[in-house]
């Protein structure tokens, strides 16, 4: 099959969207279809072959933030070509609500295109969506696809028509091995932390808060953290005497990510919520690890209600403290919920989930010609 | 002897009593022309807003310019008077993204003249020309909408000049000695600087 893919963010920023979209490319190309991924980047950057670069994208203010788009004519001129000589079977484009390239993907194809919701949309996006330009460009799509519960309800309620729900898929294989980072995890015992770190609805405080109360009848625990933020403010909080044993790391490779999931006994993910899906916590999961999870729709399915993670009330840091405690002297549970958490992110493994997408690009190419431009 | 200074304290102090008056009625003239200023600026900055909108929704852009645009406007619309300067340049950097590159211009152009997007001709016939790349009227309405929104956005940058102006000429006034120790603003409330991005052309 030949399959062409949108991308609204630049690829040369790291991104959730950008790795879904790279794995699942990937995972096609695996499977023998022939994929070509249209995305803002710069065209003097080493890029994958599978990708075609609209050149840098124009750092905007959209939704809140400043976000790295492509559009306007001369990007709309070059999805054009793109989409003539690609002469594609299913178009596939990501976020249309996103003012980037997959809409004007979408504005002007036609054929058989398949859209991926990946976040929920904001309020703000979905008084936004009534736009009738909007509404032409989203009335093309013949296959929804949302990543999440929560991405497949704002589709259905806002966008109009049901979506076919594919989780995020997990490289499990990049994350199956590697070696601790050095003196890692040590004997007291480790607890890790991936994450922006200066987002509140990461849960960073509340899990410093838990540390606070595991420490003192623990001397050798410590606590790994990385991700992007001031190390040093949230070092800070902590009281003087923990401060040694809490190490911050900036933001990490993503080998050394893979390095800092093999250093720790148990990963805490103490988000708030806003997750759709917890892609951190599933590559944990794929490196073996016993989890720590707040009780939040997005980890409870992932984790499958408790068997394959311990899942502690959101955002109360004394019931962290108390499972986290738990499991921490219990190697033989922790050892069980290695086994259950690999065994359940086995079924969110890219080639599983590439399997499930292509399954949509084979219904929506029925009785359908191939994608073409819009007349 | 003595009347004689009596009668030019007097007249000395009827003399300030007119000049503090007159320091006063001043005053009071600015902070009525800084009021007048504010309230022009605020209209300038509604138009443009409206401008901009219209422009969003006239199938004149493609729709991701247009989306970018219609949220930029409402955020402007809906912002707090604390974040009000932060929203309007947010307006101003999503204009300048979307019509102030060249290519829009060429674009622009190429509608006016009647053929869009001549690169699209190899091969797969006249059929397939630009259908959805184009303005959905006629090319005079589209720079119509265009000029008006680079009307408001200049109206912008010359009321908010002219605000910035008369407001700092007030605070001077306000901060003079005498100003100061015979409150003679009244109950006038401070003008504040207006601070945003407003060029339209130039990139960052």
């Amino acid at each position: 099959m030949r399959i062409g893919i949108a991308c609204p963010y630049s690829w040369d920023v790291p991104g959730g969207v950008q790795q879904h979209i790279r794995d699942l490319a990937e995972a096609l190309i695996e499977l023998g279809h022939d994929v070509s991924v249209i995305a803002p980047a710069d065209e003097d950057r080493p890029l994958p072959p599978y990708v075609v670069p609209t050149g840098r994208a124009m750092p905007v203010p959209y939704n809140g933030s400043v976000a790295r788009l492509s559009f306007g004519p001369l990007s709309t001129r070059r999805v054009r070509r793109w989409l003539r000589d690609g002469a594609f079977d299913v178009l596939h484009v990501h976020e249309p609500t996103v003012p980037s390239l997959p809409l004007l993907a979408c504005w002007v194809a036609s054929g058989p295109i398949v859209a991926t919701v990946h976040t929920a949309m904001p309020r703000s996006r979905v008084l936004l969506a009534t736009q009738p330009v909007l509404r032409t460009a989203l009335e093309k799509i013949v296959g929804r696809i949302a990543v999440s519960e929560a991405a497949r309800s704002t589709f259905v309620e806002h966008l109009g028509g049901d979506a076919v729900l594919i989780p995020n898929g997990v490289a499990t294989r990049r994350y199956r091995h590697a070696e601790p980072l050095d003196g890692w995890p040590g004997k007291g015992g480790a607890i890790g932390f991936l994450g922006r770190m200066d987002e509140p609805r990461k849960g960073l405080a509340i899990l410093l808060r838990a540390f606070e109360v595991l420490a003192p009848a623990r001397p050798g625990l410590r606590l790994l953290v990385a991700g992007t933020g001031d190390a040093d403010e949230h070092r800070g909080r902590l009281p003087e005497e923990l401060r040694d044993r809490a190490v911050f790391l900036g933001e990490l490779s993503e080998e050394d990510k893979v390095r800092l999931l093999h250093s720790v006994d148990v990963f805490c993910s103490p988000n708030t919520g806003g997750e759709s899906f917890g892609i951190v916590t599933a590559e944990a999961m794929a490196a073996g690890l016993p989890i720590v999870a707040s009780d939040i729709p997005a980890f409870r399915d992932v984790l499958r209600n408790g068997q394959a993670g311990e899942l502690f009330a959101t955002g109360d840091s004394d019931d962290l403290a108390r499972v986290t405690a738990r499991l921490l002297d219990d190697p033989a549970r922790r050892a069980q919920l290695s086994v259950a958490a690999l065994d359940a992110v086995a079924g969110y493994d890219w080639g599983i989930v590439a399997q499930s997408v292509l399954s949509v690009y084979e219904t929506v190419v029925l009785g359908r010609s191939a994608v073409s431009l819009a007349q | 002897m003595t009347w004689t200074i009596i009668v030019l304290a007097v007249l000395a102090l009827v003399l300030w009593g007119f000049y503090v008056s007159w320091r006063a009625s001043r005053l009071d003239r600015l902070h009525n022309r800084t009021e007048a200023s504010r309230t022009a600026l605020d209209l300038a900055l509604v138009r443009r807003a409206s401008a901009a909108a219209e422009l969003a929704s006239s199938g004149l852009l493609d729709p991701a310019s247009s989306l970018l645009l219609a949220d930029a406007v409402r955020r402007a619309r809906q912002a707090e008077a604390a974040e009000r300067d932060l929203a309007e340049s947010d307006l101003t950097r999503a204009l300048r993204a979307t019509l102030g590159t060249p290519e829009f211009r060429a674009e622009l152009r190429a509608e006016d003249g009647g053929d869009a997007a001549p690169e699209v001709t190899a091969g797969r016939g006249a059929a397939e020309t630009a259908s959805a790349d184009g303005p959905d009227g006629d090319p005079d309405a589209a720079t119509e909408l265009l000029d008006e929104v680079e009307k408001a956005a200049n109206q912008v940058f010359i009321a908010r000049k002219f605000y910035n102006d008369v407001a700092g000429r007030t605070l001077d006034a306000r901060r003079r000695p005498l100003a100061r120790v015979l409150h003679l603003s009244g109950s006038a409330r401070q003008p504040e600087f207006f601070e945003m991005d407003d060029e339209l052309t130039d990139g960052d």
